[in-house]
């Protein structure tokens, strides 16, 4: 990433300055530009949009879809819920970490994350996944290798 | 007709390649560009319009030619069989003389094996052509984002007919129509609108519910992917009705593909003056925007999701004030789901009476049934109420995937009860289910087949709960936690009916002391799961009741 935080940072809050309301728009807006929510972003934006600190921390914390730490060069999501279950959803969460070595919901191995996400509108066509926020449905194992591979190759870094 | 003999004139051939994300999910993209370049390199003039999904998405992605006698479908098309579907003749659609057979299945080894199957005219594959498709005529048909072909289906005559009528009118439209929420607490959405419409304010706000978190649902996705338009009328058609002149989508951040979509077509809405401060030049004002939910499934309770449109964590308001009295900033309020305003514009078009005439008993209009999991065809059914689970299961989905029987059925999404086979006769019907403590909801189907761990699945809905808990009452964010400890001692061994019966007390407590239905139903589909499937739990027949604990 070319710019420093502050540059990312300096014209959302101008943006959204003094409208509480659209803290949810600022963190996205951040999220999508810098990967992730700094924890260190939290009094200027809270300085910003006339919030305390605790209520934009509150925030962050509360949705699953914002991360305090800058994400894995690969990310992995299989969808936890029911109708993935009902065709090997679970049993491809474990093929998924055996072959990236690394644990659901947990740390990254060698640049590879893997989290759990309940539904993405797939469910006639699960079990579904997402590589890099590309959606894959009917991932059954061997398409999972095959998608996988594909995705570190274009991602071209380790 | 006029459309293809347009094209025969042109000299191109149009084919039809989904956009929607199913279709993107198994590689519509990258076929599409195969197609276009293998025709080019063939010099084979060739139209692809990027339509929406039919539903039907088992035959994703599913590839149709415009030929004199309909649109003739190619399924699961894979861009590596592309070149090879070429050297065959494809696309033997409408040329100059318009008569080239099409290659069909294979009768003379022209259409190799490996080739994707020929399904014949797509309008009359019977699983599309059993359905009643009001809310989603135009689903896969059109080109979601062409406003003229959205017009020539039949798009904005809802609208039209609605500037004719004032308020009171409107809203009596929709009572008379007998349509209820689709999000799913299914209240009368005609009661709603005239609610919010009698409210006096300086402003006032139409909210739709995108939040489409349960498992094995789709339609809103569906909608806002292959017809958002129907949506953008719908909304606009609310927002005239009620007196608001604002509307905002709200979209849960799982669905990029539909905010996308949704976003574009709100451009091209607003370019073709059915958005903005003049609709249709009737000197009306309304405005749309999208705002993107963060992940949270409580977002979907209408309270959390005032709260997370007001930029503050998701946590369920105590009702009253109701929203349609005072929702968003204070002000009032209509909160209604994608597929209720998507229903909308059919409605104001063919009149509430043609809309009712649809369903049964208080049930009317079409259910967008969405069939999903562990079935041979999923996808979107929609048809009106009084479907059974049987004929959905058999007839339109042909059994589970897997090929073994199927076990049980969850409808209405992570709240909604486990069905056995012995209530899959009942009709859909949303009375008809609440007397079996079950719940239609937003009408997905999800399909389990004999393998299915029921326990495990019992355990699944209360730690579901105890992750998306808003945190507001005690039953809900302590006892799904608790729920799930005793679920894994019951999984573990321990089968001695004083588990049970903490079980049992624990979903009492859950469904009398909750604030909202995520801590108060939960247990639905917990108690189904340990009353029809004891043997899973590890106990005898009938062990799992209420009254047997
Ligand atoms: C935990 C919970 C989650 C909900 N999720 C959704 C949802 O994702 N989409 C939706 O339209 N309604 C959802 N609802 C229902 C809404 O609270 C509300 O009833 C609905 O948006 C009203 O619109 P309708 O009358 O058109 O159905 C949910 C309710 C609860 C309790
Ligand atoms: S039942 Fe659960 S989700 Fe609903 S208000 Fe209470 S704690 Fe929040
Ligand atoms: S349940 Fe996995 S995509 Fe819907």
């Amino acid at each position: 990433m070319v710019s420093t935080p502050h540059a990312t940072l300096a014209p959302l809050l101008a943006r959204h300055a003094g409208r509480a309301n659209e803290l949810l728009p600022l963190l996205h807006a951040l999220q999508d530009r810098e990967g992730y929510v700094d924890p260190a972003h939290v009094p200027a934006i809270a300085a910003a949009l006339n919030l305390s600190r605790a209520e934009v921390h509150g925030v962050i914390t509360f949705y699953h879809h914002f991360r305090s730490a800058p994400p894995a060069a690969t990310v992995v999501q299989v969808c936890r819920a029911e109708a993935c279950r009902s065709r090997g959803g679970e049993a491809l969460v474990a093929h998924v970490e055996a072959c990236t070595g690394a644990h659901i919901d947990g740390e990254a191995s060698h640049g590879v994350s893997v989290e759990s996400v309940y539904c993405l509108g797939q469910c006639a066509l699960s079990p579904a996944v997402t590589i890099n926020g590309e959606l894959h449905a009917r991932v059954g194992p061997a398409r999972f290798d095959a998608l996988f591979a594909d995705a570190r190759e274009q991602g071209g870094h380790d | 007709m006029t459309e293809t003999s347009e094209i025969i004139r042109s000299g191109a051939c149009r084919i039809y390649i989904p956009r929607d994300s199913a279709a993107l999910a198994l590689g519509a993209d990258r076929l599409a560009r195969a197609v276009a370049s293998e025709a080019a390199r063939r010099g084979i003039a060739v139209d692809i319009v990027r339509n929406g999904s039919r539903g039907l998405f088992w035959l994703e992605p599913l590839v149709e030619v415009q030929t004199p006698s309909g649109r003739i479908g190619y399924s699961n098309v894979q861009a590596s069989q592309v070149s090879a579907m070429f050297d065959s003749g494809w696309p033997a659609c409408a040329t100059q003389d318009g008569e080239r057979p099409m290659p069909a299945t294979d009768p003379d080894g022209s259409w190799q094996a490996g080739m994707p199957a020929c399904v014949g005219r797509v309008d009359a594959i019977p699983y599309l052509a059993k359905q009643q498709r009001l809310t989603f005529a135009r689903i896969g048909v059109t080109d979601p984002l062409d406003p003229v072909d959205y017009e020539a289906h039949g798009g904005l005559a809802g609208l039209r007919a609605c500037l004719a009528l004032d308020a009171e009118a409107a809203c009596q439209t929709v009572l008379d129509s007998g349509l209820r929420g689709r999000g799913g607490a299914a209240f009368p959405a005609g009661i709603k609108w005239r609610t919010v419409s009698r409210a006096e304010a300086r402003q006032k706000y139409v909210v739709c519910n995108a939040d489409e978190g349960d498992s094995g649902t789709f339609a809103d996705r569906l909608i806002m992917e292959s017809d958002p338009f129907v949506l953008i009328e719908g909304v606009v058609i609310a927002a005239l009705s009620v007196g608001a002149t604002e509307g905002i989508v709200y979209v849960r951040s799982e669905y990029p593909h539909a905010i996308a979509a949704l976003e574009a077509a709100i451009d091209v809405a607003r370019r073709e003056g059915w958005l903005g401060p003049d609709v249709l030049g009737s000197g009306r004002c309304c405005e749309l925007r999208v705002a993107k939910a963060a992940g949270a499934y409580i977002c979907g309770e209408e309270t959390a999701l005032l709260e997370s449109l007001e930029g503050k964590r998701g946590v369920v308001r105590a009702k009253p004030p109701i929203p349609a009295l005072s929702g968003l900033f204070g002000q009032p309020t209509l909160i209604n789901n994608v597929i209720t305003l998507a229903s909308v514009p059919f409605i104001f078009a063919h009149g509430a009476q043609t809309y009712r005439e649809f369903g049964m008993g208080r049930s009317q209009g079409t259910l967008p049934v969405q069939l999903a999991g562990n079935i041979r065809r999923g996808g979107l059914v929609e048809l009106a109420f009084g479907v059974t689970l049987r004929t959905l299961l058999d007839e339109f989905g042909g059994g589970t995937a897997s090929g073994r029987p199927a076990k049980a059925i969850q409808v209405g999404g992570p709240l909604g009860a486990y069905l056995p086979p012995a209530q899959w006769d009942l009709p859909m019907d949303y009375e008809a289910y609440a007397a079996v403590g079950a719940v239609v909801g937003h009408g997905g189907v999800v399909v389990h087949d004999d393998t299915a761990d029921m326990a495990g699945l019992a355990r699944y809905a209360m730690a579901f709960c105890a992750l998306e808990s808003c945190g507001k009452c005690t039953p809900c964010r302590i006892g799904s936690t608790r729920g799930v400890e005793v679920i894994e001692r019951i999984q573990r061994g321990d089968t001695s009916s004083r588990q049970v019966r903490l079980l049992h007390d624990l979903c009492e407590t859950m469904v009398s002391g909750s604030l909202c239905a995520m801590g108060g139903m939960t247990p639905f589909p917990v108690r189904s799961a340990l009353e029809h499937f004891p043997a899973d739990f590890g106990l005898p027949a009938g062990a799992g009741r209420c009254e047997a604990a």
